[in-house]
């Protein structure tokens, strides 16, 4: 503005002080939108630790459907056969012959009769050690492992040793594998259905943060309202502000579930306590969350953080509106 | 520039505070808007800077009719005009330089264009030693000159100001005064809202009285 020339010489006394111009020319440094308020923060810590709760949901319920799905895998690649004693009948040359047969099944890649002192370790759990098999009528296992990718046709196998060994029987898991798989979808349901319940709350709690961190900065809206920004230029400001609060959050907390889940991974294949190694192993397999349950984790930390922007955005233009009324 | 045609104001379902308002505001004209507290004085200045519209009559603001204006529109009217605030309105996060600067900012210009003007402009209204501080630090008649500065920083066709001496000593008002007149020298039209009778009669101006509702005109 060319107020120096305007101005008369007499009249350049507006100023209280002797008016001295600044060696350095200052720069428009400060962000338009308040970055470090307390209501920022208080964004942020929300996000981070809704985040963070989804994250964990979100790795428990990849852990367990991953569990699920090897414990079906792992019973469906196995049948036994089942060779109860007969009086009469020489049980080691029936078992001998149902191996015969089974290893003579196309897609069987590995058949292991259980001998008499394996089948008594077995059953020592229940009747106790030192005991005599001879006396008892205990039925001997052999167990068949399918090759992977395989599909043996099971009828003509249990047809072939009911011809050959009337005392024989196949067991394909069928019932066993049904009731675990109705097991492990009602966890994986449960599982989804805690996962959303978080999510939701997450995504409740980040734009009800958002909102009151809008209503602290309704002097900065009026004022550029009023000075005549535009609706855009002003939201635009706070979603981009908001965008960048909302993967501070996110990141934080997302960031720190990924960790522990990578740190759980780390440490149950870590060969210090071999024990423990195989309790965990045999409930969850490796503790590892895998490629998806990192990307799923990271898509939250995306949807957070654009749902906060887009709360931003809703509210600063709702705000201008109520301006008006 | 201005034209009210019969424009009345009401709040909700309460009484009209304006009535029937009637008048003009030339281009480069200078005029004082008083009455007595409670007259309607900032709710006119509300219509003038688009804040509110009228419950009836019609309101034309540089040969726009308000009443159709879109959005973008009255946002694009409002970068002509300059408002000073009774509570001057500083963004406490910015700088003075910065506050001054926002409305040059808002309207998208490189900041290498306006960094010495802005710098002369407050060093012209003596606050060249407060350029970097921040606005809770500043004293009460510091505030209205920055609040000022940022009003005609984009050189305004129109300058409306609220009280603008409602915060000084008589001393720094006389001065404020003579900042307007200048102002309005170098072609902005000014409307400055004021009860202050002293600071009126320092200065030969159009007079706007707003007494119940209803505008009186003293050319």
């Amino acid at each position: 503005m060319s107020t120096t020339d305007a101005a008369p010489d007499q009249d350049r006394d507006y100023g209280v002080d002797a008016p001295t111009a600044p060696a350095v020319l200052p720069r428009f440094e400060t962000p338009i939108v308040p970055r470090a308020t307390i209501s920022g923060r208080a964004l942020v810590a929300v996000v981070a630790i809704m985040t963070f709760l989804a994250s964990l949901t979100t790795g428990a319920a990849v852990l367990v459907r991953s569990a699920a799905n090897e414990w079906q895998a792992d019973v469906a690649r196995e049948v036994s056969i089942q060779i109860r004693p007969e009086a009469g009948r020489d049980i080691e040359a029936d078992i001998a012959r149902a191996a015969a047969i089974a290893r003579g099944t196309p897609g069987v890649a590995e058949v292991r009769p259980y001998s008499k002192d394996e089948t008594t370790r077995l059953l020592e759990p229940w009747l106790g050690s030192g005991m005599q098999l001879d006396q008892l009528p205990v039925p001997r296992l052999i167990v068949v492992r399918i090759a992977s990718g395989a599909a043996p046709d099971l009828t003509q196998l249990r047809q072939a040793l009911a011809q050959a060994i009337p005392d024989a029987s196949l067991d394909d898991h069928r019932g066993f594998v049904a009731r675990m798989q109705a097991m492990s979808n009602a966890l994986v349901v449960a599982g989804i259905g805690v996962l959303v319940l978080v999510f939701v709350a997450t995504v409740l709690s980040a734009t009800f943060a958002t909102h009151a961190a809008i209503a602290a900065n309704r002097p900065v809206i009026e004022v550029l309202h009023l000075i005549g920004a535009k609706d855009k230029f002003i939201a635009g400001h706070f979603e981009r502000h908001f965008l960048r609060l909302g993967l501070q959050g996110g990141l934080i907390g997302g960031g720190t579930g990924m960790a522990l889940f990578a740190l759980a991974g780390l440490a149950s294949s870590w060969p210090f306590d071999p024990s423990r190694d195989d309790q965990l192993a045999a409930l969850f397999g490796s503790i590892s969350i895998g490629p998806r349950g990192y990307v799923a984790v990271l898509s939250e930390i995306a949807l957070i953080a654009l749902v906060t922007a887009a709360t931003s955005r809703w509210t600063v233009t709702r705000t201008i509106e109520t301006m008006h009324e | 520039m201005v034209r009210f045609e019969h424009v009345g104001l009401r709040y909700g379902l309460g009484p009209e505070v304006l009535r029937d308002l009637t008048f003009r505001i030339a281009s480069g004209s200078f005029q004082f808007l008083t009455g007595p507290s409670g007259a309607g004085k900032t709710s006119l200045l509300r219509l003038l800077f688009l804040s509110l519209r009228p419950t009836r009559g019609l309101i034309t603001l540089f040969g726009h009719d308000i009443a159709t204006l879109s959005k973008d529109a009255m946002a694009t009217l409002r970068r002509r005009m300059g408002i000073v605030f009774q509570d001057f309105r500083l963004l406490d996060h910015l700088t003075t330089f910065e506050n001054v600067a926002l409305p040059l900012r808002v309207l998208g210009h490189n900041e290498e264009s306006y960094r010495e003007e802005v710098v002369e402009l407050l060093t012209w209204v003596g606050l060249g030693d407060r350029i970097r501080a921040l606005p809770p630090v500043l004293s009460g008649g510091e505030k209205q000159r920055a609040a000022i500065a940022r009003a005609v920083i984009a050189r305004p066709q129109l300058l409306l100001a609220d009280e603008p001496t409602g915060n000084v000593d008589p001393t720094l008002a006389q001065r404020l005064l003579r900042l307007f007149v200048e102002l309005n020298k170098s072609g902005t039209a000014v409307v400055i809202a004021t009860h202050d009778i002293a600071l009126m009669d320092q200065f030969d101006a159009r007079r706007l009285v707003l007494h119940q509702g209803r505008l009186y005109v003293y050319d």
